[in-house]
């Protein structure tokens, strides 16, 4: 099919945004890719996608062969592979477009990936508002079921894969893998300590690998094409395309799949048409809600995992919000802080009691009730609720954009203090 | 052992360890919440941060969480760093900022761990401006208070409650800072257990609704180390007292015993001391009624009673002190002294002592029942009979399982990590019991069938670990497997422990569990037998004599008897009616001292008003063979006073066959040297002539307020009552530091006022106590070859009219005194018959209507309950007031009562 070198993940989805069936999917090679993995050996498998360079793309960017690797693979008893389609980080919505518009794609991924790890059961963990996900992905696994490519004795390979469809009863938090196990068990939806990690002690108790849709959806790619052509798709260090999103008020928000590294500016630029008439850009946040704010300095840097962390900033999910020049700042923190603040699951002292004293502040800032100090109580969360002090990632996470906007806004808290108001709300 | 570095000066640490546990037991305070030494690390308050470094180049170091880090060789800590205090302050500040400012009317004020942690940090102004989170309480039962505005969130309670305790009724709920802890809807707490949140909790959230019913601080509470009467396993307990009133107990630290908790029955039975059924005065039976009369007037009609030299029978008790039955025996002779135990108790526990004297197992300690890698019950419902052994029976379960999560290189004390890894698997837990029974949760399998049964299988599982014992015949396919499983369960592990006892009012059930633990020691295993006896000095009184008084009845009907002394003794509950009132009538004169009002005080000639334990001195012996002396908390207002010492002033009275003793030490040690199975009691505690330089313990606290202002009506402050007996004062006056372990009176120390402090009384974190756990153990296990039991009881067969009746324990209930408790009253359950749904469908009884239980010439009128467990043919009796049929298991025949026309 066109364009399927350069964009294996999207090149196949239809224009009018439609799932891509089981036969157009076999028609432009979809599951070949799992008849050439079940010749090959998990531990071939496990290699290849190390090599590969395929890094996780639900933020965190750890080498996924290497996640794999450390799955004890004489263990007795059953393993499980989990796919994290808990897509909650404001501003993303990449694993959306995967889920709905090519099923097959994340099936297949999940196949090659359980047979690398030796997983009989896995587990698709929905977000509760993705519908039409739920709905084309339900019908995708039973067309695979249908096909063979599912259930007890998948293509005569004497490997046998059972895939559920988890809806989830709806929190942030549970895209923590973690947490997600524990929410999958029907406990509360807390993280669990690290280590021991999931691959060692994951669901019930058992190992298990948690993986983003998107770097799924990556694998049946890198299977039938190679590690070398996928790590030739980029243009970094880091292996294959990604797909980047921009929105906020830009002239043309969207999702694109573009090779790793594409620059911030590219992106936002040529992509996204930079920003609409009369609007000047602000900063950005470069990957989800949990990221520290960019701004027109960094269009040269490259998104990839690590171009961004020198920066100074995470490229997380790879989406970014474009802040305008009229929108409040302070309001946009606020916004942001109140989000985790809701979604703090209550388990660790500075997450659950930190995270609502910054969004009161923050709002009594913007609101003109501002009083001395509160600054300062703000510069304080930003250096406690920070990784290590905290019992998850959450409220640092949290911190990263109200970190860089104490320095970035540094006036626009200023002012909003001396004149006891928003000066954007008239 | 490892090397750690603490602000640059070298410790040596236990390896295998958290690096809080480590410092704290090294003496170092380090403020904490969500961990506790019995539960372990949870990482969810942040409270205990410090920091470490990463070699003696880095200055910056790096902010790491104490309860979660491991110890290890070389480590570089800072507990002073600035940012690691910053930041513990930081978390307590966002603690407080939903907290209610309202100590001085809180009723964990003075003694409340967030206070303390709190001051620790040295957090004083709250920046917190906002409005406070406020949520609506629960009503939780009669005995815990729910007050959730104060809640800090550190999950104590539910991992208690639900991973400790084995509890299902209270959770977290909600999330974010809405979290909350309670029940689903407003309700008694159904664990026994519960009383613990109690001093789990390390604010105010839950706090204990009997003490609040007549309140008053820490500081005002005049204590002592105690020791539960409320069954036999012994916990170490603090009450407090203040004007005469029992106000609570608290838990006291016995690392051997105990360890953190106690139960509900045990916590909450206290009020019996201030019910109206106490006896005070007293009282000479006069015509209808009787009248109270001074102590000299009884005295004086005492020693024209015993005075002419007619010959005395006395009757001592299972819940009365070892002195107090051994005065009794002086008092009558050997030969005419009884225990008062029933003829089937003195049957079960002469055959328990026979076990325990004679054969090669080991009674365990509650610390190595939890240690236990491999455990069979074996007809002992001990949930309800034994408390907290059962809750040490649930931690023993959990062995295997956190074995194998630690090969996975988890370390214990990772609890959250621990229960991840070990979910949904069972150790090594057989259990067998007529029902099924809190246990069974923990059990890997259950076999249930009526008690000889019980003892097949039992006999079965012995076969399978020893093949010279009898071949159990006629066992069902299904019973000898199971029987196997649990032999190669016992076997592989390297402390199996077997648990039986008095419960199923089977001496065929002992037997069983006898065998098995001697057939294990017979394979080089270190095993263990556990046997519960239902009272807190069964063993003590049994050691002494275990005739029962079947055997005191014929030898009185015999004649020759003027006079019956009996002590602590409810001879009603133990004899059928009418052989009770047979066997009074037999004597001229009965007297009775006891504390409480029962059948038999209102029988007797003389009643004298005994001491409570809360009010008295005195050594108990528990189920596992550990004497542990229980001391006087209060001098009470009146005549009441230990029954040995009443037997004493009736001797001197009468002039007869003097009873040379002043102090209580004397009576011990008379006990000690004339029967060698005491001879270890003396050194139970400390003897009454104790003194930390030159002083006695004090029982007030040196913050007690009010001393002389709440007498400010008198001129002279009176002279505090002497204690003879113990090495106390009832004062402030007096050593307040940390005395030997069985004298430790509170726990306290500088900046530690809540329960907390405990640690600073421990050689390590949840180790024993400095000086060692207290309690001296009387019987040690015989290198012997094993008298093993030869015979197995013949199977059981339902019969078509009749039903085999066993009993069934409740722990709010079947005990005597925790019932004259009134908020444990109120738990305890109305009498029932417990019939099978098969029997139930039988009798064409639905739940709840009336059953007629026909049994030994006695007719009950019971509703039907279905009870999970019991096998067709088999109903159970609860040991409830009200069900008078005293010798269970006992055949009897049920029948549905005549239905009311509609």
């Amino acid at each position: 099919m066109e364009g399927l070198s350069e964009r294996p993940l999207t090149a196949m989805m239809k224009a009018d945004k439609s799932a891509v069936t089981l036969s157009e999917y076999e028609k432009a090679g979809g599951y070949q890719a799992l008849r050439k993995a079940l010749k090959t050996g998990p531990v071939e498998l496990q290699r290849i996608v190390k090599e590969s360079n395929l890094r996780g793309r639900g933020g965190a960017g750890f080498n996924t062969g290497m996640k794999w690797s450390f799955v004890p693979m004489n263990a007795e008893g059953p393993r499980y592979l989990v796919a994290n389609a808990d897509e909650m980080e404001p501003g993303t919505f990449k694993d959306r477009m995967l889920l709905e518009g090519n099923p097959h794609q994340l099936i297949e991924g999940m196949i090659i990936s359980a047979f690398a790890i030796g997983a009989s059961q896995a587990y698709i963990f929905l977000r509760w508002e993705y519908t039409l996900s739920e709905e084309r992905v339900a019908k995708a696994l039973k067309e695979a079921y249908a096909k063979g490519y599912l259930g007890r004795e998948i293509l005569s390979s004497g490997f046998g894969l059972d895939i559920r469809l988890h809806v989830s009863a709806g929190r942030y938090i549970c895209g923590e893998e973690t947490a997600l196990l524990n929410a999958l068990e029907g406990r509360r939806a807390v993280p669990r300590a690290k280590p021991p990690f999931p691959q060692v002690s994951g669901l019930w108790g058992r190992p298990t690998v948690v993986n983003n849709v998107e770097t799924l959806s990556n694998v049946p790619h890198i299977i039938a094409n190679g590690a070398e052509w996928y790590r030739k798709l980029s243009r970094s260090e880091d292996g294959g395309t990604k797909l980047y999103g921009v929105s906020g008020r830009v002239r043309r928000p969207g999702l694109w799949e573009l090779p790793m590294g594409t620059t911030i500016g590219e992106i936002f630029e040529e992509h996204a048409g930079g920003m609409r008439e009369g609007m000047n850009l602000r900063c950005l946040i470069p990957g989800g809600a949990s990221t520290e704010f960019l701004t027109d300095e960094h269009f040269g840097v490259k998104m990839d995992f690590d171009s961004v962390m020198q920066a100074g900033s995470r490229m997380g999910t790879g989406t970014m919000i474009a802040v305008d020049d009229r929108t409040c700042p302070i309001g946009v923190l606020r916004n942001l802080e109140q989000f985790f603040s809701q979604e703090s699951c209550g388990w660790c002292t500075p997450c659950r009691e930190g995270l609502p004293w910054v969004e009161k502040t923050l709002g009594a800032i913007e609101e003109g009730r501002a009083r001395p100090g509160d600054l300062e109580v703000l510069e304080m969360h930003g250096a406690s609720l920070w990784i290590g002090r905290t019992y998850c990632a959450l409220a640092p996470g949290a911190m990263e954009p109200l970190r860089s906007g104490l320095k970035l806004f540094r006036g626009e808290f200023e002012r909003h203090i001396k004149e006891k108001g928003c000066p954007y709300r008239h | 052992m490892a090397k750690i570095l603490i602000h640059g000066k070298e410790y040596e640490v236990a390896d295998g360890q958290n690096l809080l546990q480590a410092c704290l037991t090294l003496g170092f305070d380090i403020p904490y919440f969500c961990w506790h030494p019995a539960m372990h690390s949870a990482g969810a308050c942040r409270q205990c941060a410090v920091k470490v470094f990463r070699d003696e180049n880095d200055t910056r170091g790096r902010i790491i969480m104490s309860c979660v880090t491991p110890v290890a060789e070389g480590m570089r800590v800072s507990i002073d760093d600035a940012e690691a205090k910053a930041f513990r302050e930081n978390v307590v500040e966002w603690l407080m900022s939903n907290h209610p400012h309202d100590c001085p009317v809180c009723d964990e004020g003075g003694e409340c761990h967030l206070q303390d942690m709190t001051q620790m940090t040295g957090h004083v102004y709250r920046r917190f401006r906002f409005k406070k989170r406020t949520y609506r309480n629960q009503y939780l039962g009669p005995l815990i208070n729910h007050e959730m505005n104060r809640c800090i969130q550190c999950y104590r309670c539910v991992r208690f409650y639900k991973g400790y305790a084995g509890g299902n009724d209270l959770d977290a709920f909600a999330s974010r800072n809405r979290v909350y802890f309670g029940r689903s809807e407003d309700g008694a707490l159904e664990s026994p257990f519960s009383g613990n949140l109690v001093e789990v909790c390390p604010t105010g959230v839950f706090t204990d609704k009997t003490f609040r019913a007549h309140f008053t601080r820490k500081w005002d509470l005049q204590t002592a180390p105690s020791v539960c009467v409320h069954c036999g396993v012994g916990c170490n307990t603090i009450p407090g007292e203040r004007y005469g009133e029992l106000r609570r107990i608290r838990n006291r630290y016995n690392g051997e015993v105990n360890g953190y908790f106690l139960c509900d029955r045990g916590r909450f039975g206290y009020e019996f001391v201030n019910s109206p059924m106490r006896l005070k005065k007293a009282v000479i039976k006069n015509g209808e009624g009787g009248q109270a009369v001074s102590k000299e007037e009884a005295l004086k009609l005492i020693a024209r009673m015993i005075g002419m030299g007619g010959k005395v029978m006395a009757i001592g008790s299972p819940r009365a002190s070892v002195e107090t039955n051994f005065a009794l025996r002086e008092l009558s002779g050997a030969e005419d002294f009884y225990s008062g135990f029933s003829r089937q108790e003195a049957a079960l526990v002469s055959l328990v002592v026979e076990v325990m004297a004679n054969g090669p197992a080991s009674s365990p300690s509650l610390k190595e029942v939890r240690g236990a890698d491999a455990v069979l019950v074996l007809g002992e419902d001990a949930t309800n009979t034994a408390p907290v052994l059962a809750l040490a029976l649930r931690q023993a379960a959990k062995n295997g399982p956190l074995k194998a999560a630690m090969q996975l290189g988890i370390p214990y004390w990772d609890d959250m990590a621990i229960k991840t890894a070990t979910q949904g698997k069972k150790g090594p837990f057989y259990s067998a019991a007529p029902y099924a029974t809190a246990l069974d949760d923990v059990s890997v399998k259950t076999f249930y069938g009526p008690p000889e049964e019980i003892a097949r299988f039992g006999m079965a599982i012995a076969r399978e670990l020893n093949g010279s014992l009898p071949q159990v015949e006629g066992l069902d396919d299904e019973t000898a497997s199971l029987a196997r499983e649990a032999a190669a369960a016992l076997l592989a592990a390297e402390r199996p422990l077997v648990v039986s006892g008095t419960g199923s009012g089977s001496e065929a059930v002992i037997q069983a569990a006898a065998n098995i633990a001697w057939a294990l020691c017979g394979v080089n295993r270190q095993a263990f037998l556990s046997l519960v006896m239902p009272e807190c000095s069964t063993l003590g009184a049994a050691l002494i004599d275990s005739r029962g008084l079947d055997k005191a009845a014929e030898a009185a009907a015999s004649g020759g008897f003027d006079t019956l002394v009996v002590a602590e003794n409810d001879i009603f509950m133990r004899m059928e009616r009418e052989d009770a009132k047979d066997f009074l009538d037999s004597f001229s004169n009965v007297i009775v001292i006891d504390h409480i009002i029962t059948d038999t005080v209102k029988a007797a000639h003389v009643a004298l008003p005994g001491a409570a334990f809360a009010e008295s001195t005195g050594t108990l012996v528990s189920f596992e063979g550990r004497a542990q002396r229980f001391f006087q908390v209060y001098a009470p207002e009146d005549e009441r006073q230990a029954a040995w010492r009443w037997l004493n002033d009736m001797t001197d009275a009468a002039g007869v066959k003097r009873l040379r003793w002043e102090i209580l030490d004397d009576v011990t040690a008379a006990a000690a040297s004339a029967i060698s199975a005491l001879g270890k009691l003396t050194q139970a505690a400390p003897s009454a002539a104790f003194r930390i330089a030159g002083q006695k313990i004090a029982r007030q606290t040196h913050r007690r307020s009010g001393r002389t202002a709440v007498r400010a009506e008198e001129i002279y402050e009176p002279k505090p009552p002497d204690d003879m007996d113990a090495p106390f004062t009832f004062s402030m006056e007096g050593f307040q530091g940390q005395p030997p372990s069985p004298l430790v009176p509170r726990f306290w120390s500088p900046g530690w006022n809540s329960v907390q402090s405990i640690t600073k009384y421990q050689e390590s974190v949840g180790g024993p106590m400095r000086s060692g756990d207290p309690g001296v153990r009387l019987i040690e296990p015989k290198v012997v070859a094993a008298p093993f039991f030869r015979a197995a009881p013949i199977p059981f067969k339902a019969r078509k009219y009749g039903w085999l009746l066993v009993p069934m324990h409740r722990i709010f209930g079947s005990e005597e005194l925790s019932l004259l408790s009134a908020p444990l009253a109120g738990l305890t359950a109305r009498p029932f018959v417990g019939l099978s749904k098969e029997d139930a469908e039988r009798l064409e009884a639905e739940e709840g209507e009336e059953i007629i239980v026909r049994s030994g010439g006695k007719e009950l009128s019971l509703p039907a309950t279905i009870v999970r467990g019991l096998v067709q043919g088999v109903a159970a009796l609860p040991h409830l007031p009200g069900i008078s049929i005293v010798t269970l298991p006992a055949w009897g025949v049920l029948a549905r009562a005549k239905r009311k026309a509609a």
